[in-house]
């Protein structure tokens, strides 16, 4: 494959960048309306119970309130979900969860308004709260939705060889459990939404920080009882979202509209952080037992997994997240004897669904240490045990998937990221380094006391206080939704006939950047400055339905329709071209700088001259493109089929030095290599990496966030604790560009595979480092120096 | 009860009635409709409501009306004049933005440790811009572009 090209690779300035550098860039708090609403929520004061009586009569005549919206107005459905409809819009017969909603009060003057929310009475006959997951599926336990008769949502087996006779036939078997913790996407603009009725109160109308239009959509339409088309979603600009404005986002649109058509004025819902975390989805808490056998020369022979995956109260994208966890659960490596279970629960915790990553940052982190365990207890280097099982072409996945159809580039982000941080020498050195020190010992000792304060003969050498250490990860990811859902985008595009041009696709810009990507596309198929692009925001009543924003996904797949649309009106421009010059058959045209030249240069057009005669041509200059995804297949039975069209693979490095009395880490660099096929924006790929890499070490070392008996006390950024600039030093990413048949140029995806990595690299780091193996996270202070976390009391998790 | 307030917003003397409780956030974003300052978190964590204050970086969230009386504030709809701000446009140049939500906050900070130290350090410039939480950029270009607007 060649790859010249004009734009595309090169550093590309975001096309949002000066609305957002000025402050005029409208996010959905910024939109106002004169005879505006506001709607606040009145929230349960329980974790599980049956609702008795709601009583309002304390607020009803209060000036202040327009209206109280609850379940009894919604006109249509009452209970939403992406997959399972268990979640109610607001609650009226049971609550299952803290951040449960029970009803809405509506009124001009936010604040009076949250005065009078404590003055509702509730009256709930109480359950037993399920917290632990573990227990979820005992006989005993309570069911958290009832008329599902379990609290199971989903169970997911693979089995591929026999791992009884895998573990019979190798020299060692292992066992392992890991754990993780809650992560909250931390978007920094808390959501916000406006609704408000057409005309007559025909329709309805939503602006709002939503991650997937489309599917707010879809629950608008359901919950008013109202057809899709009378249901318009615009996005406002998005503050964040890494996969976390989806459903509860959606379930705001919902009761905006729900009070909107009933009062007939804009309402406008906006979360503090309070709120925010509190109602809004997390990443899942799993726990994740791994058992492995393999031989001295360190060729791993089988693998049995069992994950259990915390769901919390509604079934969110449980289903699918841990689809890819089942998927990719054994690594990037070849492995004859596999056996996975995941399982995900229902419990009264937190709910969780998806984030950037999607239900592979907790396995990468399980079983990337585990290889660093595998290779520790055969004394052999972390390099040289991957090496060994890692795939190549024609390898065949745990799922059954033969791997031959892209480029299997495990072995160059692998080679790249070793000579790149001279991993080997560096791991060596350390090791011998913290081996002569024993730091061990320290550690070791100070677990068994229950607080940090050190005992005379504990004295620590002050110079010896920071150990360093390098560890690595490696991972294959599958590209965009595989199994898990239908996989086509459209993008329309328009050129006007002075040359500019209109670009428009059906998936949404989430601050990632894709207005720009998609704009590089156009640029580089028709040869004309970016700046001739205009992007029109995501507007349903606009696009079609391309499915959600999410599984890194819009490049490759966004990307691919608008590269369509631009070659489909490329190629009517040249008919035009022809016909200008008497040309009457095809031949080769140059689009590049605004200029269409054909042989020696001698006949040519400047774009806007060609557009404009395309006009009075009568050509249609206006097309819809289209990129839809191979097909994909999978056997729910046995776990085996071809999950995924394609696959990126991504190696990360991490430096660490680790305070032995303090348990402070701190994380002096990060190498991330990643073949994300080609890159379209260099600038923006960077940003990805930088960003992904800064939110995965705030899942291994930093962010913690628990539910005690349900709720949860993390409530705001100074107890959840999200890294800042001062956390990590330097970060450096590589991009090998392997070669793929798919996507625009072979360009793939690159935003979750930065994440989800980091974890693994910084633990097999600070094994380097202090010779202790974490397997809870976070690894924070209290998880190096005790090795068990202080909170909640009642879950005792840790590596003591 | 209302108070008289009167300051310096942008450059021009502005008097407003209001509440002395009133939150500066709430006063630039509902009475001025300078709507570029943020809000993230409402209790002084998140720097996405950083304003200057008499020349010094501020959490709008936390300052109230009372202590704005007399005071000279810049928000981040004053910075460009005549066009973009050095900062503004390194910002762009470094890929420094992502989503744009904390970007207005993280140009203050910047504006307000530039005003005070033209030449400083990476560490001084990391202290002055670490009450600003970015979750989308990683602050890596944050920090080349402000090492841009020095050099
Ligand atoms: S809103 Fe003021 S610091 Fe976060
Ligand atoms: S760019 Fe999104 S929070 Fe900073």
């Amino acid at each position: 494959m060649s790859k010249k090209f004009s734009i595309v690779g090169k550093e590309v300035i975001r096309q949002d960048g000066y609305a957002k550098v000025t402050g005029s860039a409208k996010f959905a708090d910024d939109i106002i309306f004169t005879d505006m609403l506001f709607g606040v929520m009145v929230r349960t004061h329980v974790v599980h119970a049956l609702i008795k009586n709601i009583d309002f009569s304390a607020i009803e005549n209060n000036p202040a309130l327009t209206t109280i919206i609850t379940a009894e107005d919604i006109p249509g459905a009452k209970k939403v979900g992406p997959i399972k409809k268990d979640q109610p819009v607001f609650c009226y017969d049971k609550v299952v969860t803290s951040g449960d909603v029970l009803a809405m009060l509506v009124g001009k003057d936010e604040s009076e308004l949250r005065k009078l929310v404590d003055n509702v009475k509730i009256e709930y006959n109480e359950l037993p709260v399920v917290t632990d997951p573990e227990n979820a599926l005992n006989d005993n336990t309570p069911l958290i939705h009832p008329e599902n008769k379990t609290n199971l949502i989903n169970h997911y087996p693979l089995l591929k060889g026999d791992v009884k006779k895998g573990f019979a036939e190798s020299d060692y078997v292992i066992e392992r459990r890991y754990t993780t913790s809650y992560q909250e996407h931390a978007y920094i603009e808390p959501e916000t939404v406006i609704a408000y009725p057409f005309e007559g109160n025909n329709g309805i109308k939503v602006i709002g920080s939503i991650q997937n239009p489309y599917t707010a959509r879809r629950v608008v339409s359901e919950v008013m009882g109202i057809p899709l088309a009378d249901v318009r979603i615009e996005q406002a600009e998005l503050g964040g979202s890494f996969g976390g404005k989806d459903d509860t986002m959606n379930i705001l649109a919902a009761r905006a509209a729900v009070a909107a058509l009933k009062t007939g004025q804009p309402i406008k819902i906006k979360f503090g952080r309070e709120e925010s975390i509190i109602e809004s989805y997390k990443r899942h808490p799993y726990r994740l037992n791994y058992k492995v056998g393999f031989n001295s020369d360190g060729k791993i022979k089988a693998m049995k997994i069992d994950i259990l995956a915390d769901g919390g109260a509604y079934a969110s994208m449980s289903p699918f997240a841990t689809w890819r966890t089942v998927v990719q659960a054994t690594g990037p490596y070849e492995i004859e004897n596999v056996e996975t279970n995941v399982n995900a629960v229902y419990t009264n915790n937190p709910y969780t669904g998806a984030m950037r990553g999607f239900g592979s940052p907790q396995p990468i982190f399980a079983q990337e240490s585990l290889m660093d365990e595998i290779a520790a207890e055969l004394n052999i280097s972390p390099l040289k045990v991957r090496t060994i099982n890692g795939f190549k072409a024609g390898s065949i996945t745990a799922s059954g998937q033969k791997l031959d159809e892209h480029e299997v580039s495990f072995n160059k982000v692998l080679e790249k990221a070793g000579a790149e941080s001279c991993f080997n020498v560096k791991w060596n050195k350390y090791r011998k380094e913290n081996n002569k020190i024993d730091g061990n010992f320290i550690i070791k000792e100070k677990q068994k006391s229950n607080n940090f304060i050190l005992n005379e003969n504990q004295f620590i050498d002050p110079e010896n206080t920071w150990r360093r250490g390098i560890g690595l990860s490696v991972s294959f990811r599958g590209c965009s939704l595989g199994a898990e859902g239908i996989d086509a985008v459209t993008a329309y595009l328009s050129l006007q006939p002075d040359g500019s041009i209109h670009l428009s696709c059906g998936l949404a810009e989430n601050g990632q950047g894709l207005r720009t990507t998609f704009s590089i596309i156009v640029s580089e198929v028709l040869g004309i400055p970016i700046e001739d692009v205009h992007y029109l925001n995501l507007d349903t009543g606009h696009n079609s339905d391309s499915g959600p924003t999410v599984a890194s996904r819009s490049t490759l797949m966004g990307g691919g329709a608008v590269q369509n649309a631009s070659s489909i009106l490329k190629e009517r421009l040249k008919k035009v071209f022809y016909k200008y010059w008497n040309i009457n058959k095809d031949c080769n045209l140059i689009f590049n700088s605004g200029l269409i030249t054909y042989g020696n240069g001698n006949k040519k057009i400047t774009f806007k001259e060609l557009c404009s005669l395309a006009y009075n041509d009568d050509s249609n200059m206006s097309t819809l493109g289209l990129y839809a995804g191979p097909k994909v297949d999978w056997d729910e039975e046995s776990g085996q089929g071809n999950a995924y069209f394609t696959y990126v693979y991504g190696c990360q490095v991490a430096e660490v030095s680790v305070n032995i009395s303090t348990g402070e880490v701190y994380v002096n660099k990060v190498i991330a290599v990643h073949d994300a096929g080609t890159v379209i924006n260099l600038l923006g790929s960077e940003g990805q990496v930088y960003g992904g890499v800064t939110q995965g070490a705030g899942f291994c070392l930093w962010e913690e966030l628990n539910s005690e008996e349900g709720k949860i006390k993390e409530l705001n950024f100074d107890q959840y604790l999200i890294p800042t600039c001062k956390d990590i030093d330097e970060i450096k990413p590589f991009f090998v560009e392997g070669n793929e048949k798919y996507g625009p140029w072979g360009a793939k995806s690159l935003g979750e595979p930065t994440l989800e990595l980091t974890s693994a690299a910084i633990a097999n780091a600070i094994f380097n480092a202090t010779g202790v193996r974490y397997r809870n996270l976070p690894i924070n202070l209290e998880e190096i120096i005790l090795l068990r976390k202080l909170r909640p009391d009642n879950l005792k998790r840790g590596s003591a | 009860m209302s108070h008289k307030i009167e300051f310096i917003l942008n450059g021009k003397s502005v008097c407003i009635n209001t509440n002395a409780n009133r939150r500066l956030l709430d006063i630039l974003r509902e009475e001025f409709q300078l709507t570029g300052t943020k809000e993230g978190c409402s209790i002084g964590e998140c720097g996405a409501c950083t304003v200057l204050m008499n020349n010094k970086a501020v959490n709008s969230c936390l300052v109230l009306a009372g202590q704005v009386n007399g005071s000279e504030i810049l928000t981040i709809e004053g910075v460009a004049k005549n066009g973009l701000h050095k900062l503004q446009e390194n910002f762009l140049m470094a890929g420094a933005i992502q989503c744009g939500f904390c970007t207005p906050g993280v140009i203050m900070s910047s504006y307000a440790l530039l005003l005070e130290n033209s030449n400083p350090t990476e560490e001084e410039i990391k202290e002055a811009i670490a009450g600003n939480l970015c979750r989308c950029t990683g602050y890596k270009q944050i920090i080349k572009a402000i090492k841009d607007t020095i050099s």
